[in-house]
């Protein structure tokens, strides 16, 4: 399958990239790992008249930790974060993310800021930037702004992002008590059901607790009234852990397709978040 | 159009090109080399998988353009039918193939495996070559081709890997 002609640039500051797009407008797409953005070239679902590529601009890459936060560079590859010792230490639930992702060609290409900007209902990490409450740093021709992970998606394929900004990175509290865990479609992979936690604990009884649902509605959600029934509880005690996870999906309008339909993806939800509690009071 | 520099299985090419021209097109069709298949061509089989700069990717699922500076390996720079790479020995050995249509795609992303993890477990094995689909074999024989494949290279210090000849790890 071959995408509709196009331009193609390489520009190698991201001013150079802000004029560019400023010069195309809506024909301009910005080009990361390719990895959603291709395949839709290929079936011509995307037609950009003009790609601009952020592979040469140099900055955009890395894995930072400095005074207990973790920044991350927008163009890292999910094989990076999936292969890094610190995540795994600072923030096993987007270690764990990255290795779910896809498969090694899919991790070898694509990267973290192309998997949150493209706003796919099905992102492993919108999860996960949930629970980690993470701030986005977003640059445009007029400067550089910050937004809350909760705010920035929107909708299916929707985010906050206008077509002539950049998602620079992504920032977040270290949070060794974290853990992903997946509930992957069969054929694609992508999650029916992912579920995100990040924990503080109060000896062996959660103290407070973050619950980030991909996979589920048309974007990923926090599961708020879960996260308040999870106070207090010890999750050793099964009857209490699965009591306080069970309608996490409840107020959602749950996505159904053959593999999945809403009731049994509501229930696989309850599950998946309880798993995912259990998962990340063991570190 | 674009003028890319580009090294493939070690001999450099410099290559106007389409923008739109996918990788595996480049290698297939303006290169020759035929041994990179096209399976699906909506980045699910791996067929298309070659190494770029170490790293397996599906060439399918990237613009050439994108290649340019870049070093790139297919099965053809693996092995030749005279001088097979261990991994092509093993998959012969052990009946890892049938048809052979995804073969060349198993065995550049089993290469990529053994060049992270010399000594992979079954399951191991089976999670490094997940991105890429077999319609024949049931897999079993793979992965004992593949495990076959690591003992001889754990064993044969004079002949490691053609990935090694190759830096490891992309640019971050
Ligand atoms: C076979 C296969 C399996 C997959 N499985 C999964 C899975 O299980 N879970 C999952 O979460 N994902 C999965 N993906 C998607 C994968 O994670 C992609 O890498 C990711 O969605 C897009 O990232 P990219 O770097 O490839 O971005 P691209 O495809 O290059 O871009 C995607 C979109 O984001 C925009 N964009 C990219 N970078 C930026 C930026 N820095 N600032 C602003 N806009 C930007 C582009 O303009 C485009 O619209 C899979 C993909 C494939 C092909
Ligand atoms: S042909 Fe490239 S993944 Fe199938
Ligand atoms: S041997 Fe036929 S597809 Fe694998």
């Amino acid at each position: 399958m071959i995408p509709t002609k196009f331009e193609y640039a390489k520009p190698s500051s991201l001013d150079e990239a802000f004029a560019l797009l400023a010069e195309h407008g809506p024909d301009a797409k910005l080009l990361a790992g390719g990895h959603s953005l291709i395949p839709m070239m290929k079936l011509r679902l995307a037609e950009p008249e003009m790609l601009i590529d952020l592979a040469g601009i140099p900055g955009l890459t890395g894995i930072t930790v400095r005074d207990g936060r973790v920044s991350i560079g927008a163009m890292t590859k999910h094989a990076t974060l999936a292969a890094s010792e610190e995540l795994r230490q600072h923030a096993p639930v987007l270690f764990e993310a990255a290795n779910a992702l896809g498969d090694p060609q899919v991790r070898n290409r694509g990267t973290i800021g192309g998997a949150l900007a493209n706003g796919d209902p099905g992102c492993d990490y919108a999860a996960v930037m949930l629970a980690l409450d993470a701030t986005f740093t977003v640059a445009g021709k007029g400067g550089t702004r910050e937004e809350a992970a909760s705010s920035f998606m929107v909708g299916m394929f929707e985010t906050t992002l206008s077509p002539e900004e950049v998602l620079v990175g992504v920032s977040f509290a270290a949070a060794p008590a974290s853990a992903y865990v997946k509930y992957a479609h069969p054929a694609s992979g992508y999650p029916l059901v992912g579920a995100a936690v990040v924990l503080s604990m109060n000896g062996d009884a959660i103290s407070e607790a973050r619950v980030g649902v991909t996979g589920v509605g048309d974007h990923a959600f926090r599961a708020g009234s879960v996260e308040k029934a999870l106070a207090g509880v010890r999750p050793s005690d099964r009857t209490a852990l699965e009591g306080a996870c069970a309608g996490s999906a409840a107020g959602v309008d749950v996505r159904s397709e053959p593999a999945a339909g809403a009731g049994y993806r509501s229930a696989m939800c309850d599950v998946y978040v309880s798993r995912a509690v259990l998962a990340a009071t063991r570190g | 159009m674009p003028q890319i520099e580009i090294d493939v299985n070690g001999a450099h090419h410099s290559v106007p090109v389409e923008p739109r021209l996918l990788l595996v097109h480049l290698l297939r069709d303006k290169l020759e080399l035929t041994g990179t298949h096209v399976g699906c061509d909506t980045s699910s089989c791996g067929a298309c998988t070659v190494l770029l700069n170490g790293e397996s990717v599906k060439s399918c699922t990237m613009f050439a353009v994108q290649a340019d500076g870049s070093a790139v390996i297919t099965i053809e720079g693996i092995g030749a039918s005279d001088a097979l790479h261990p991994m092509q020995e093993a998959f012969w050995k052990m009946h890892g193939l049938q048809c052979g249509y995804c073969t060349p795609g198993m065995i550049v992303s089993a290469v990529d495996l053994l060049r992270r993890n010399p000594d992979p477990s079954d399951d191991e094995i089976r999670a490094g070559i997940e991105g890429n689909l077999c319609r024949c074999t049931g897999y079993e024989n793979i992965i004992r081709a593949v495990r076959s494949a690591a003992a001889a290279l754990r064993n044969d210090e004079s002949r490691h890997s053609v990935a090694e000849l190759l830096p490891v790890g992309g640019s971050n």
